[in-house]
């Protein structure tokens, strides 16, 4: 049976968890705004800028790390860009959110136009390669699907625990929380919700942008101009998904990629024969759509997402 | 008082001081398109000549901002219907390739009938077409509570990839040397030219018709004040006995149909056939073209001359001087962000007047 042998075979959770590993990233970020109170429909842009920032920073002369600290920083002015408007001013935070992501998007296209006015293909970098963590990566499936992975891979997980103990086990994530469940509360304590919300949007940017550059500096090894492909817009469904809480998110990002790797193994099988490869492409979007409307019964949304808050007005 | 109600676009202060935001943000879109420039080595002043002069500068140049704009127009009247009753449809796109492949499923031999009769038909089915698509986000909304951003913007994907399918199967054109393409459509099917001899066809005229006719619904029919009573306040109007739901499900159908027909417009029109690229992110640039009009029907037909303008002059001017057209993309995203800003801060300056 195709289907067994695909499920139990050591690259297909591999490939699993490094198609998870960007989702993660930028799931993480805006999770963390959303938990703040503010939607980020930056996110898709901001993960086209990141992608590029990244690669580009490398393709320059950083080191890979250095690059992925551009990537964060680029992410996170464009996170600083969204918050003025949208916690500050309390502007629509979908038209913000859109018009963040058209503008990341066009400046990053001009950029990489700027930067590279004659290529017809884009050069490539030394890319991020699986490090393997002793003793742990020879334990049969498992191993070789967690811990023989890029160190972003790792970065990943270790972004999940500490989001997780950050928001729930700090005195700055119960700020975090309250401002986006009750934001007066917050105030009436003598904290600015202001300033709450834009440093979570700003964070939470930044690694939207790292998960960006996971594609480029990690998966792959080069940019490409609709790389990031909808990957954005499928995180807000996994924040969704996963009820707003770091852990069900990351179960979600990693059944995500499950279904996603699946479907890219099965268009080589007999059904990829019958049925069209964009019938499989399509698969990832439809899987979001079905969650949100799974999910949508349950009433655990962050009670002051998308309401501006405005001291002195009730 | 809600916050969000000061962004409410109808305003009423004065014409001066209500057009005040939409040339704020014009003119400091020029600015960061001016700082662009220099950037990449160009100068602002020839940048923004050059485009001026790609865009109005000859009775061709002219004719093109024109064709450009009128798919802008139905993307812009979609966007703008559906936001003033603040149902968040980003899915144009999807919608207008639905009219567009509707268009190319009937008008390409499946039926033949005079022209006087063929493009009515076409156009009706094509909006069907896009109404229905948006109907289904429209839905999960009104049913489940899903946020529609999320749902129209995934849709994109999807019919994108469906269109791509068609194009590949079913709809590709025997004759097409392998290109996924469709068919052309038979001669009635085509919209002729308004004057013989301009390249202006009647798609431009049927965009105008709409914006005039969506204008009307907007002031002159209940569904317009529905609209936007749901749209200022959702749980008021409702409150006040206003059929909520059935009002959203009415925006969708309107806002699907009006960016359908974009689609129509562009194959039966302009391009004879469908491709898989016969729009460069009109959906997109729709919610622009909406903003800067301030979400007014009548607006929307100058915004989208503005837009398309910019757009088609900044590709000539991309291949004289060799500044990124992207440019051009920039301008409008950084119009959007500014506009609204705008839009607060006039109203604020209202407030404490």
């Amino acid at each position: 049976m195709d289907l067994l042998d695909i499920l139990f075979s050591a690259a297909f959770w591999a490939a699993t968890v490094r198609i998870a590993s960007p989702l993660i990233f930028a799931t993480m970020g805006e999770l963390i705004c959303e938990r703040a109170g503010v939607l980020n429909l930056g996110i898709e842009g901001i993960m086209v800028a990141g992608a590029f920032a990244g690669w580009i920073s490398v393709w320059a002369g950083l080191p890979l790390w250095g690059g992925v600290g551009v990537a964060l920083l680029t992410g996170m002015a464009f996170g600083l860009l969204h918050s003025i408007l949208s916690v500050p001013f309390g502007l629509s935070q979908h038209v913000v959110g859109v018009g963040i992501t058209l503008f990341a998007t066009s400046t990053t296209f001009y950029t990489y136009r700027v930067v590279l006015p004659e290529v017809s293909s884009p050069p490539k970098i030394t890319a991020f390669q699986p490090v393997e963590i002793p003793f742990l990566a020879d334990i049969p499936l498992i191993g070789p699907a967690l811990f023989h992975q890029t160190p972003l891979t790792y970065a990943a997980f270790l972004l999940v625990a500490l989001t997780a103990f950050v928001l729930y086990r700090t005195p700055l994530g119960l700020a975090v929380r309250a401002a986006g469940e009750s934001p007066s509360a917050v105030s009436a304590q003598g904290l600015s919700v202001t300033a709450i919300r834009m440093g979570a949007v700003i964070v939470g940017s930044g690694f939207m942008a790292v998960g960006g550059a996971f594609l480029t500096m990690s998966a792959f090894d080069s940019f490409f101009f609709d790389m990031v492909g909808g990957r954005g817009w499928i995180c807000i469904a996994l924040v969704v998904f996963g009820a707003w809480k770091p852990g069900k998110a990351l179960l979600g990002a990693i059944l995500f990629a499950a279904f996603d790797a699946l479907q890219i193994r099965l268009q080589q099988t007999g059904i990829g024969a019958i049925v069209p490869y964009q019938v499989f492409l399509m698969l990832p979007y439809i899987l979001s759509i079905l969650a949100l409307v799974l999910m949508s019964r349950r009433a655990e949304v962050p009670a002051a997402l998308m309401v501006p808050f405005n001291k002195g007005e009730r | 008082m809600p916050f969000e109600m000061r962004l409410e676009p109808i305003a009423e202060p004065s014409l001066a001081r209500r057009l005040t935001p939409p040339a704020l943000a014009i003119v400091a879109s020029f600015v960061v398109a001016a700082l662009l420039a220099l950037i990449a080595g160009g100068n602002p002043f020839a940048v923004f000549g050059l485009i001026f002069k790609g865009a109005f500068g000859s009775k061709f140049a002219l004719l093109e901002t024109l064709n450009r704009a009128t798919p802008l127009i139905f993307t812009g009247l979609a966007v703008s219907v559906a936001f003033r009753a603040k149902l968040w449809n980003i899915g144009a796109e999807a919608q207008f390739y639905a009219g567009a492949v509707m268009t190319v499923v009937l008008g390409t031999g499946m039926l033949t009938l005079p022209p006087m009769l063929m493009l009515p038909l076409l156009a009706v089915t094509a909006a069907l077409a896009g109404a229905l698509v948006l109907l289904i986000p429209a839905l999960l909304k009104t049913r489940f509570g899903v946020d529609e951003v999320v749902t129209t913007l995934l849709f994109n994907f999807i019919f994108l990839l469906f269109v791509s399918y068609l194009l590949e199967g079913p709809l590709k054109d025997p004759m097409g040397m392998g290109w996924p393409k469709s068919a052309r459509l038979i001669p009635e099917a085509r919209l002729p030219r308004i004057v013989d001899g301009l390249r202006l066809h009647w798609g431009f005229a049927l965009a105008l018709i709409s914006a005039l006719a969506l204008w009307v619904i907007d002031r002159k029919t209940t569904l317009g004040f529905e609209m936007r009573a749901v749209g200022q306040n959702a749980e008021a109007a409702r409150f006040a006995g206003i059929p909520v739901t059935k009002v959203i499900l009415k925006t969708a159908l309107l806002s699907g149909g009006l960016a359908a027909l974009g689609g129509y417009s562009e194959v039966a029109g302009l391009k004879g056939s469908l491709t898989q690229d016969i729009s460069p992110g009109f959906g997109y640039t729709g919610i622009v073209v909406a903003m800067l009009a301030l979400l007014n029907p009548l607006g929307v037909v100058l915004a989208a001359f503005f837009v398309a303008a910019i757009f088609v002059g900044a590709d000539s001017m991309s291949r004289a001087i060799g500044v990124p057209s992207y440019l051009a993309d920039i301008m409008l995203a950084s119009a959007l962000l500014l506009m609204v800003l705008a839009i607060l801060l006039t109203k604020f300056r209202v407030r404490r007047g």
